[in-house]
């Protein structure tokens, strides 16, 4: 008699993580799903109350073609792509190297340094923009692609996250290989540096999320619509068609597209790497 | 004692050191320390155009401490800290307890709750734009309400909130899930022979257990929420009556720095910004050793 209750007490555990759960999901997934549907949508239909129109009455590709022509996608995603590319080159290159001697290498004034880096880390970004954005334009470098990889070319971050991933790799890996006659360069990118793959892979995905979403920096130092990144520009867009939904609707889907498929294909990847990094 | 000779293979190890840290080192003195001081430095002076300043003593700060739209924007910092982070880690940790119980498609789950964390906020907040929209919104025909969700000051704040939580909820999910699973199943069982509920074992073994991690949780949380910008800047336009209600710290700071060009007074509010962290974290420290469980 017992056992049965708790059999049934069981179940409806079951039945309501279950429910909860679907209903989670259904809020998560919903403004996604109004998103696409609107996005097909004729103004009348978007604007509809009274009843509310669910589904678009055809598939109107129109939204899309107008996003395109008020913004230049394709400079859009070719500026986007470019910075998230470059820093994270520069973030996975230098840290990797910094985190190595950190790491694994004695030098005088060792502490200090790593003080540079956690000061860097302890502080919020906005507090450097001013400065950062004024030697961009000293340089008159103002509306270009170094422009928006200009603060991310270190990434103390990084330092500090890779500097683990080699703390956690024994010492005697490193020795054998100084013995072989390595120099401590050849020892760090021909026998450590691949050793640390996953915490370069959640770097990397770390990086490029972070660069993708940012928004004050570019903002801040392309005012030039053609050298916007996807975020700044639809900022402007925002501006442009402040009720035109189905518009704007349209040219969200198309600048979250790249990251959303990204996601898609490699979730274990995106979901570890962000995990482990997001633990600092 | 120490060295003060090296040997040779010391010598060259350090130099090799040296070569390593030396593009890390160069960048952050350059891009972050003295941009650092240099922030310090203006904060104290007023700007007078392309990048020309003058010492002005605490002007700028005399200045912000009598603006009431400086106090308002603290205190709607503060507001969205209070709003967005007990309710999101409430939530965040009841669906890390869901996708931690025995279920099937619990990729799938994670992968959905997890999205937003892949879409920038500039895209998801334009959605939320519309879904909020007080004349053709969704949620007013939803509820049969008229509520202006982002040009009622009552509300702005409200709505704000809810996509901020919207947003995090997955990451802060998986984030603590990793700890749910680093507590041991058969702790819950000797405690279930003991008769206890399940109200009565989250109390006593649940919420110990992943204090740890739900403290880590919380401070990232309370430390990006502190320097909340782009979600407020995307909801609410700079011409949208309801601004002042809503508007941050951060996104003061962007307006007064970039849009009026008053660089000396934004470097104020970034400092004051800065010192609000501080104080945060301190009183974060102080009280974790009230709840946060480290003995296990």
């Amino acid at each position: 008699m017992k056992n049965n209750s708790l059999q049934t007490s069981k179940t409806v555990n079951t039945v309501l993580t279950y429910v909860f759960l679907i209903l989670g999901a259904v809020i998560m997934i919903f403004p996604f799903v109004w998103m696409i549907l609107t996005s097909f949508k004729t103004v009348a239909e978007s604007n509809a109350v009274d009843p509310v129109v669910i589904f678009p009455s055809a598939l109107r590709w129109e939204n899309f073609t107008e996003a395109v022509t008020s913004l230049p996608f394709l400079n859009l995603y070719a500026n986007t792509a470019l910075m998230i590319f470059f820093r994270v080159v520069c973030a996975v290159l230098f840290s990797s190297m910094a985190g190595y001697a950190f790491a694994k290498l004695e030098f005088k004034g060792k502490n200090l340094l790593f003080g540079i880096v956690l000061v860097q880390m302890s502080l919020p970004s906005q507090i450097f923009i001013i400065p950062q954005y004024q030697m961009v334009a000293k340089m008159g470098l103002a509306n270009t692609i170094f422009a928006l990889v200009f603060p991310g070319i270190v990434s103390a971050f990084g330092v500090f996250f890779l500097r683990q991933t080699y703390m956690g790799i024994p010492k005697e890996i490193g020795e054998a290989a100084y013995l072989d006659g390595c120099n401590q360069w050849q020892t760090f990118y021909k026998v450590m540096f691949p050793l640390t793959g996953t915490s370069v892979a959640a770097l990397t995905i770390f990086t490029a999320v972070f660069a993708y979403s940012d928004l004050m920096w570019p903002l801040v130092v392309n005012s030039d619509l053609n050298m916007m990144t996807l975020s700044s520009g639809l900022a402007t867009l925002r501006g442009q068609f402040s009720t035109n939904f189905p518009v704007l609707m349209a040219g969200s889907l198309l600048a979250m597209l790249p990251m959303v498929v990204l996601y898609l294909i490699f979730q274990k990847q995106f979901i570890e790497g962000i995990a482990t990094t997001g633990g600092k | 004692m120490k060295k003060n000779k090296l040997s040779p293979a010391a010598r060259r190890e350090q130099n090799w050191a040296y070569l390593m840290v030396a593009p890390t080192i160069i960048g952050l003195v350059v891009l972050n320390l003295w941009p650092f001081v240099q922030t310090v430095y203006t904060s104290f002076c007023e700007h007078l155009g392309f990048g020309h300043y003058r010492f002005t003593g605490l002007d700028n700060y005399i200045q912000m401490f009598q603006n009431a739209e400086f106090w308002r924007a603290t205190w709607n910092t503060i507001l969205f800290c209070i709003l967005t982070v007990p309710v999101g880690l409430f939530l965040a940790l009841l669906v890390a307890m869901l996708l931690n119980a025995k279920i099937r498609f619990k990729g799938g789950f994670r992968t959905i709750f997890f999205l937003p964390m892949v879409c920038a906020p500039a895209a998801v907040t334009m959605v939320w734009r519309f879904i909020f929209n007080g004349e053709y919104g969704i949620l007013n025909q939803l509820f049969g309400t008229r509520i202006g969700w982002i040009t009622d000051p009552n509300f702005v704040m409200i709505s704000c909130a809810i996509v901020a939580i919207w947003s995090n909820i997955g990451y802060d999910a998986i984030l603590l899930l990793a700890g749910l699973q680093n507590i041991p199943k058969t702790l819950y069982e000797a405690n279930s022979i003991d008769g206890a509920g399940p109200i009565k074992q989250f109390f006593t073994i649940t919420l110990p257990m992943v204090s740890p991690t739900l403290f880590v949780v919380m401070i990232m949380r309370l430390m990006s929420a502190v320097k909340v910008y782009d979600l407020i800047y995307m909801m609410v336009e700079e011409t949208n009556p309801a601004v002042t209600s809503v508007q941050s710290l951060m996104y003061l700071f962007y307006r007064s720095s970039f849009v009026a060009g008053d660089r000396g007074y934004g470097s104020a509010i970034v400092i004051w910004t800065v010192l609000l962290i501080g104080l945060i974290t301190v009183i974060q420290f102080v009280g974790q050793k009230k709840w946060v469980n480290y003995d296990v």
